[in-house]
């Protein structure tokens, strides 16, 4: 396969699974933001 | 100037006395390079010519691995009985401190660099065919960015999981340019092609330790005190 | 400000794929390295884009560092506004020693908008803003820098049958992305409360220490000449022309990472410290 094919798409793999574990933190930070206690 | 420079000496005094009466750190060292030295020797069994192009980088590498489990405990004798604690409490300047550290890790592994060379000399049958003299400037200055750098980030690891291995995480990434310095300048002296000079490296190796030895000086405080 | 986050997420992604599609279909194809050549509209983007990510964060660090103490920082105010008066006068008083491409009006610029960018985050970002921004900056870069070394290997492979080469652009490169792996590991190991200090004061050592990565390896280079990767020399005007379209697109791409990771960070510790204020005052009033 074409190693220009394969360029373009590690760079997207690079960049989606740095986007992925922002957004999964991101959903954890959420459910601990609902559990802390109103006042 | 006499106070810092007194209490510099002091410090270095009391570390060099310390550690001659029980050498922890000097064996573990020698032991540990003399290993290197032979593990290699197995890996590569070199004829004249080829040793004299690799012997650069493997001596480096060596004294190099040996820098850093003498610079692992640099920091580990002060902060048993809070030794660190006072120094951080006590008027004295930190830079006085800071270079008593570096200049007695200097000592230590000069002394392990002066026992280690003839080793290597003979194991790789070295003869420099360049300018041996410049051997001299090299290992100076090379040893300094080692050590320098290595004793600055040694207080910066105290404050970290994982503390040995922090250490060279840290160091080896900053300290590439020196090291390739030294090994360059290394090989191109034992080597001996007149159309090459190690000049260039040693003034990138004085540059180094300048510009390096300024900026441990001037964030050593800072790194100090973050607790 | 929340609002704008989706249309700006949309009108990035229309950038991209244009800029994607000016890549492979308009550019011309490369006489000698044919197709395998549009590789460089990711590789050269995403390097300077990295390089960006990691001026702000030496930025950052530095302005971290001189706030803690109110006089270091005038001091450093007046530093960087001579720095960057310097560089203007310098640039053109020495205009004959800069390189063929460099004109003295760029390094002027240059200057001015570092001194620049310098006061703006002073104005607008705080002291803990300063820290996250710093870390925010390191982590995207880092990905960046990744994409940087994935690339060009892959490049250099059909291009050149060799899958690395030591040559100046990608060791160093490497050097760079090793020093800051080495600071998100501070990061993440350090048990100090005042890790940010220390971070810190690792990204003013790793920016000391880049142009010493840069000249050591540029003499080596010249002692054992071996091919570069990404050539040298002058651009076709219409590959220049798609170059910068992927540059803006990632740039704007960076930006809206670097914001998410932002907020992330912001969140997290207030969430954290809101936490640390529950333990305090437990229920029953009584503080601990």
């Amino acid at each position: 396969m074409s190693y220009l094919y394969i360029a373009y798409a590690a760079t997207w793999l690079i960049h989606i699974t740095y986007l992925v574990t922002v957004f999964r933190r991101y959903s954890r930070l959420k459910k601990e933001v609902e559990q802390l206690p109103r006042k | 100037m006499s106070a810092p420079s007194g209490i510099t000496l002091v410090t270095l005094t009391k570390d060099v006395r310390l550690e001659w009466r029980s050498k922890d750190a000097l064996n573990s060292m020698l032991f540990f390079a003399l290993l290197v030295v032979v593990v290699f020797s197995f890996s590569f069994d070199p004829n004249a010519e080829e040793s004299r192009v690799i012997a650069g980088g493997l001596v480096w590498v060596a004294f190099l691995f040996a820098a850093v489990v003498a610079l692992n405990q640099t920091w580990a004798r002060e902060l048993r009985n809070q030794v660190l604690d006072a120094y951080r409490v006590s008027p004295a300047p930190t830079n006085a401190l800071f270079l008593a550290k570096a200049i007695g890790n200097f000592l230590f592994v000069v002394v392990l660099e002066a026992v280690m060379t003839p080793l290597f000399i003979v194991f790789y049958k070295l003869r420099a065919l360049g300018p041996a003299w410049q051997l001299f400037p090299v290992a100076i200055l090379g040893t300094w960015a080692i050590v320098v750098n290595g004793t600055f980030f040694a207080a910066m690891s105290l404050r970290t999981r994982s503390r040995e291995i922090m250490l060279p995480l840290l160091l080896f990434p900053i300290t590439i340019p020196a090291l390739l310095s030294m090994v360059e300048a290394t090989t191109t002296i034992l080597v001996g092609d007149p159309s090459t000079s190690a000049k260039f490296w040693i003034i990138l190796l004085a540059t180094y330790d300048v510009v390096f030895t300024t900026g441990c000086l001037a964030l050593f405080e800072t790194v100090l005190h973050a607790e | 400000m929340k609002k704008a986050f989706p249309i700006l997420g949309l009108l990035t992604a229309v950038l991209l794929s244009y800029a994607l599609y000016q890549a492979l279909v308009v550019a011309p194809q490369e006489q000698t390295m044919g197709d395998v050549q549009r590789i460089f509209y990711y590789h050269v983007p995403s390097a300077w884009t990295a390089f960006l990510l990691f001026a702000i964060n030496f930025l950052a660090s530095v302005l971290y560092l001189v706030r803690r103490n109110p006089q270091t920082d005038k001091i450093a105010s007046w530093v960087v506004i001579v720095l960057a008066v310097l560089t203007c006068i310098g640039g053109y008083a020495f205009r004959s020693a800069l390189p063929k491409d460099v004109y003295p009006s760029s390094v002027a610029t240059t200057g001015i908008a570092i001194a620049g960018l310098y006061f703006l985050l002073r104005k607008y970002f705080s002291e803990q803003g300063t820290d996250i921004l710093a870390l925010t900056t390191a982590e995207v870069g880092v990905v960046f820098c990744t994409v940087v070394l994935v690339t060009g290997p892959l490049w250099a492979r059909p291009v050149w049958g060799i899958w690395w080469t030591w040559d100046i652009r990608l060791t160093s490169t490497l050097v760079l992305w090793l020093i800051y792996v080495s600071y998100l590991v501070l990061r993440r190991f350090s048990t100090s409360g005042e890790t940010p200090v220390l971070a810190a004061a690792l990204a003013v050592f790793g920016a000391l220490d880049v142009p010493l990565v840069y000249f050591s390896i540029w003499f080596f280079r010249t002692q054992h000449p071996q091919p570069v990767i990404g050539g040298g020399g002058s651009i076709d005007p219409r590959m220049l022309h798609v170059l910068l379209i992927n540059w803006l697109a990632f740039l704007c791409f960076a930006f809206l990472v670097c914001w998410s990771r932002y907020r992330l960070e912001r969140m997290q510790r207030d969430v954290e410290e809101t936490q640390a204020l529950e333990a305090l005052l437990e229920p029953g009033g009584h503080v601990r």
